[in-house]
């Protein structure tokens, strides 16, 4: 073994060194604050699981994300979480069992096999709100607006950064994709090629299909874009998918609400966004910020995910990777009150001091022997039976 | 005024068939690309700016919000897959073929064949699709070369006219994918520069079509 193999870490898995933990750090705990301000309970799910129960409902998706391993003492198959909203959906449909609205909130790193996207954390720390038991636009309206609330603490939107709020609604293509008639084949490269956005992938696919559903499928395709989107896609679907007109009014409806709370944003629509469209069963949303190439925290409705743990609730949420908002903020060189140097002295008066000091909030290091630590602007000092606190220079 | 919208472009070829089309869009670059060595060029629009690439690295720069646009060929986005990036309009320049091709009158025996290729995830996924396992030799050019020392069976390469083909003694077999090159779009710009994506898309829509419509004529 060379000494490279003893300090390098894997692609992907980073260490969070000082002045970044911090922030990181009181990140989390300003936005756990915030999220108990809204009414949000914590809970603390487990790192690893049994395989079968990280996979199902909001889980289909991770099977190649999530890293396993045999258990010893079952046997079984364990997963280590690579997100933590399926097991936060269990604990609500199983471990709590209440037919109430629940709020649940949580923070925590995953692990993933695989950057999910290109330069992220394999071992990201995923900071989230879950609603349950409530099915209404009021409640994707909460959710949204608690997403906004935190990004908003964290100070993204601060600086020069736009932060953009993507709505869309799976309901559209569900009821479009319903209209068109394809075949499993077909269906699936139009998936493809929407999610991609390739009109010439888009009209290759679409030339074996009648007319009509062609024409609707490659409409849905033009339908991103500011709100003269919804009422373009009204115009284009009332007639031929009449279910998307639902879709599409929810979207409105979200949108004033949101537009009432939050008057500067920039909201962009696109009905053919569809990102876990195998879940989601409702409003998804996203929130964009200029010159980063993936949504910074996302979500949306997923309700009866929670029916293979035996009870179907009502769902929606979001979620975001602390350490991705963490990279993305200017740092803000505050000026910090700095730490106070306590002398190596062997004295209960000294001793006591520091304890009042500390107390009170402040940072005070004991030197050891010479030792000067660069963060100490001030010092102990005795003066007759009394310490004091000094400029560090007096 | 927001930052110039950054537009990375493929080189060579690609390159000279994309600054006619984007001229037809009102966009020249205000050096000479041809002779300059420089690898950002300003244009004759201060809200847009051009990058110089390899293809491979187009959609790096892209996915990663580095550029906001970019050309590259489809063999490309095929190999790399897709995945982060939009990819609203063909170009339809650059046009090609992504072929396999093996020594004239080659059959294939028992066992595993071996197949030369720097598109590797296209090969594989051509020749599953087919039912059948091969053995993957990673090339990174003059592909043609490894049939002729018995380093492969088959290759799969690009095929423009074939002549590199037929002078080394190969002959094209099937066709895996038509080949041209695309528009592609980070999805943060899309939504932070919507309006100057779409015009730009749009504009270049236009001048496909013009081109196409003047080649027929």
């Amino acid at each position: 073994m060379t000494s490279t193999d003893r300090w390098q870490l894997p692609d992907g898995i980073e260490e969070v060194l000082p002045g970044q933990a911090a922030r990181v750090e009181q990140l989390r705990r300003d936005l756990l604050d915030l999220f108990c301000s809204w009414g949000y309970e914590l809970v603390i799910p487990p790192l690893v699981e049994f395989t079968e129960s990280l996979l199902v409902g909001l889980g289909a998706d991770l099977d190649l994300l999530t890293f396993k391993m045999t258990d010893q003492l079952s046997g079984r198959s364990l997963g280590v979480r690579a997100d933590i909203t399926p097991q936060v959906a269990r604990i609500d449909a199983h471990s709590l069992g209440s037919d109430a609205v629940t709020r649940l909130c949580y923070a925590g790193s995953t692990l993933h096999t695989r950057p999910k996207t290109p330069m992220a954390s394999r071992s990201p720390i995923q900071l989230g709100a879950e609603l349950y038991g409530d099915g209404s636009l009021a409640a994707d309206a909460e959710v949204i607006g608690l997403m906004l609330a935190t990004l908003g603490a964290a100070g993204v939107c601060k600086a020069d950064k736009t932060l953009t709020l993507d709505l869309g609604h799976v309901g559209v293509y569900e009821a479009v994709l319903k209209a068109a008639e394809l075949d499993d084949a077909t269906e699936e490269q139009v998936f493809d090629a929407l999610q991609r956005k390739s009109k010439p992938d888009l009209e290759e696919i679409l030339e074996r299909v009648s007319p009509d559903s062609a024409e609707m499928i490659l409409a849905l395709l033009e339908l991103h874009g500011d709100d003269t989107v919804l009422a373009r896609a009204r115009e284009a679907f009332a007639d031929v998918a009449p279910a998307a007109v639902t879709a599409i009014g929810a979207l409105e409806q979200i949108a004033a609400i949101i537009r009432n709370q939050h008057n500067d944003i920039g909201i962009y629509f696109d009905l053919a966004e569809l990102r876990g469209y195998h879940y989601h069963t409702g409003i998804v949303f996203a929130a964009y910020v200029d010159g980063h190439g993936q949504a910074l925290a996302n979500g949306g409705r997923y309700d009866n995910v929670g029916e293979v743990f035996g009870r179907a609730r009502p769902a929606t949420g979001f979620a975001t990777d602390l350490k991705a908002v963490v990279r993305l903020l200017t740092q803000d060189e505050q000026a910090q009150p700095g730490a106070i140097s306590a002398p190596a002295v062997d004295d209960a008066e000294l001793i006591r001091a520091v304890a009042a000091l500390r107390a009170q909030g402040e940072v005070v290091i004991n030197m050891l022997g010479s030792e000067a630590d660069p963060r100490c602007d001030r010092r102990l000092v005795a003066e007759n039976t009394q310490w004091v606190v000094k400029p560090i220079n007096d | 005024m927001s930052r110039p919208l950054i537009l990375a472009l493929t080189k060579g070829r690609i390159l000279k068939e994309t600054l006619p089309l984007l001229a037809e869009a009102g966009i020249e670059p205000l050096d000479d690309i041809k002779t300059s060595r420089k690898l950002v060029f300003a244009t004759s629009r201060d809200d847009v700016r051009l990058v110089i690439l390899r293809g491979t690295d187009v959609p790096t720069y892209v996915r990663h919000g580095a550029a906001d646009v970019g050309v590259v060929g489809k063999d490309i986005l095929l190999e790399q897959g897709a995945d982060g990036l939009y990819e609203p309009l063909d170009l339809g320049i650059a046009r090609c073929r992504l072929m396999t091709a093996a020594p004239v009158g080659w059959e294939p025996g028992q066992g595993r064949i071996r197949v030369a290729t720097k598109f590797v995830n296209v090969a594989r996924a051509y020749f599953a699709s087919r039912g059948m396992q091969v053995e993957l030799i990673k090339l990174y050019g003059a592909m043609e070369l490894a049939p002729i020392m018995d380093l492969a069976d088959v290759i799969v390469d690009i095929v423009d006219t074939g002549n590199t083909l037929k002078a080394n003694g190969l002959e094209p077999l099937q066709e895996i994918a038509q080949v041209s090159s695309r528009l592609v779009v980070n999805k943060a710009s899309m939504r932070a520069h919507c309006d100057a994506v779409t015009d730009l898309t749009d504009a270049l829509a236009r001048a496909v079509a013009e081109g196409a419509s003047d080649a027929a004529a």
